[in-house]
């Protein structure tokens, strides 16, 4: 276990009848970077709230940075730093204040909290606003200034639970900069969550979560390859027949989506001379795109991350999908 | 300046015990007097109450109220608007948390590796601290209304005060953590606190009140604060011993006379209730 960051088994958290986060196995190794991935409401923030010791699990166990998050409460909070999703900053205090604030709580030896100020404030660029208060700076500093102040007590592990929620696109893209920054001069473990598929692609490794539960474990590549497939959308004079014939002729499992015929083809590219040559069915358009993360998602939970913050859907498509895979 | 944070800067382990329970104590105090020396305003807005007390209805009911003539009822009024007043603004402080909380930085005190207890006494001790400070403005006009420039008195009655403000932050906190919406945080401590400053004595002597009036204002906590202070400030009057007994009645329980140390005492009591009171429901909560 020296080497682990993160090591969890069967965790589990019920509200109630609700059950938020349902018995989840995870090994986070030390110095990576490692996100879960998953739709609002997929207990992916319940699970970091159990691992920085804010709420208990019903069952199962969590060591974090080497501590039990049930028995060794104040050695894990040293040992990790958090940034929520929503702000925790005092914004009638400076910048400076704030850090100040959080550095006596964690018990910094004065001069070395000195010093810590000063690094964190130069790492997310905020040195020469360190004495302004947190009410005149825009979302993305609020955000940069919590995460130095969640790497000002030298935390093993830094949880950011959906740290660009909320900031336009622009903000968003500068705080993964920062982030990447951050990996490279720290050796430092980084568990994130988030809803964005591309963001989960900044992390080693990415656990999908869905309804409380881990889909899959892995890195960004290997889930998009495990997928295999390109992904074909074609609108054709009679969809129903050109399904018909996918299957019969090419063995491919075939469905209309949002009103196009949509299977998956291990290479899309080649594949579409042939299907020119031998539907025998007028094809007005098609797009072949390669796999994201998005259909990494939607071949594992059967859903879309918009179908999952709308309701059910879109299974049809996903079984589909896991036909495509090997 | 090195710009490389390496892991091989080791932090020394925070070092626990009690210096780092009384270090967390000692900043949330301070965050709370950085935030009062920030608001002018409501330092402000919240004297304009007691003086209105003071000396606009002190002033016209002295006409009507004739208890005696030796004493002016302005005199009389002083040590309870300075406890109105801090009473208020303490309660404030207390309740201030429901605005912590929704605003998120409960969260980054309740994260970090101190205990609540060590939080929750910081919180009480800077409201009381910053509702003391504002009432200071208060105590300097003492003059205005007869009542002396006295070291001795000033300092017990700025102790007194520190034991009200202590006793109603303490109650502010308790509230805060059974309301969670701050739309509903001022009416809830209002509707506790009006009734405690009214039954206290705070604004009328409590002597030959009717029997259910008079229970009343000794099971009130806050009357254990406000009766010594006002017996403070007759101890430095020159007033005939009649007139005393109308506007400085001694507390009774079942005839016998409560010496104002014991007055003291229970209010300590009751603020030290409070203070557990409020850190063992915050333990359980949030």
């Amino acid at each position: 276990m020296v080497n682990q960051a993160v090591h969890v088994r069967g965790l589990e958290k019920s509200y109630g009848d609700v059950r938020a986060v349902g018995g989840i196995d995870l090994d986070v190794a030390e110095g990576e970077m490692f996100g879960f991935l998953g739709p609002n409401g997929a207990g992916k923030s319940t699970a970091i709230k159990i691992l920085c010791t804010i709420t208990d699990a019903t069952a199962g166990t969590a060591v974090v940075a080497g501590h039990d998050v049930r028995t060794e409460r104040a050695e894990v909070r040293r040992n990790i730093g958090v940034v929520f999703q929503e702000s925790t900053l005092d914004a009638y205090l400076t910048a400076e204040q704030n850090l100040r604030f959080h550095g006596e709580l964690y018990g910094l030896p004065r001069r070395l909290l000195r010093e810590r100020m000063d690094e964190v404030l130069e790492l997310v660029g905020l040195t020469d606003r360190r004495h302004d208060p947190v009410l005149k700076f825009s979302g993305g500093m609020r955000r940069r200034l919590e995460i130095g102040r969640g790497l000002l007590h030298a935390p093993r592990v830094l949880f950011l639970d959906e740290p660009t929620i909320g900031l336009d696109p622009q903000t968003r893209a500068s705080i993964w900069e920062y982030i990447a920054l951050l990996r490279q001069r720290q050796d430092i473990t980084i568990f994130v969550t988030t809803h964005y598929m591309d963001e989960a692609e900044h992390c080693d490794r990415i656990a999908i979560m869905n309804r409380g539960e881990i889909v899959v474990t892995d890195t960004p590549d290997a889930l998009k390859s495990s997928v295999g497939a390109d992904r074909v959308r074609v609108r054709t004079e009679d969809d129903p027949a050109a399904i018909a014939v996918l299957r019969e002729r090419f063995g491919l499992d075939a469905a209309i989506h949002d009103g196009m015929v949509t299977f998956a083809v291990a290479d899309g590219a080649q594949f579409v001379p042939r299907l020119f040559g031998e539907l025998g069915i007028g094809i007005d358009t098609v797009t072949v795109t390669r796999p994201s993360l998005d259909d990494v998602f939607m071949a594992y939970t059967g859903r879309t991350m918009g179908d999952t913050e709308k309701g059910d859907g879109a299974s049809a498509l996903a079984r589909m999908m896991m036909a495509g895979r090997r | 300046m090195s710009t490389t944070i390496q892991r091989e800067v080791e932090l020394p382990a925070a070092p626990g015990g009690l210096a780092h329970e009384l270090r967390a104590t000692a900043m949330v105090w301070r965050r709370e007097m950085i935030r009062f020396r920030r608001d002018r305003t409501r330092v402000f807005a919240m004297l304009l109450q007691p003086l209105l007390f003071l000396f606009v209805m002190g002033t016209g009911l002295s006409s009507v109220v004739s208890v005696s003539s030796e004493v002016d009822f302005r005199t009389f009024l002083f040590p309870g608007v300075l406890a109105m007043s801090v009473l208020f603004s303490a309660a404030f402080a207390g309740i201030s948390l429901v605005w912590d909380r929704e605003f998120g930085f409960l969260r980054e005190m309740l994260v970090a590796p101190v205990s609540k207890t060590s939080i929750i006494l910081g919180k009480c001790l800077g409201g009381a601290t910053t509702a003391t400070l504002q009432t200071t403005i208060l105590l300097a006009l003492a003059g205005l209304v007869g009542v002396p420039y006295d070291l001795g008195l000033l300092l017990s009655l700025l102790g007194l005060l520190f034991l009200g403000a202590l006793m109603l932050t303490a109650l502010g906190v308790l509230l805060s953590a059974r309301i969670k919406q701050i739309q509903s945080a001022m009416p809830a401590s209002q509707l506790i606190i009006t009734p405690m400053m009214f039954l206290s004595g705070a604004l009328f002597p409590l002597a030959n009140l009717p029997g259910w009036l008079s229970v009343l204002t000794k099971v009130n906590p806050l009357t254990y604060v406000v009766q010594p202070m006002r017996s403070v400030v007759f101890d430095h009057l020159d007033v005939p011993a009649s007139a005393r007994a109308a506007l400085d009645p001694a507390i009774t329980w079942a005839g016998w006379e409560v010496p104002v140390v014991l007055q003291v005492l229970i209010a300590v009591t009751c603020t030290v209730g409070l203070i557990a009171a409020g850190i063992a429901i915050f333990n359980r909560t949030d």
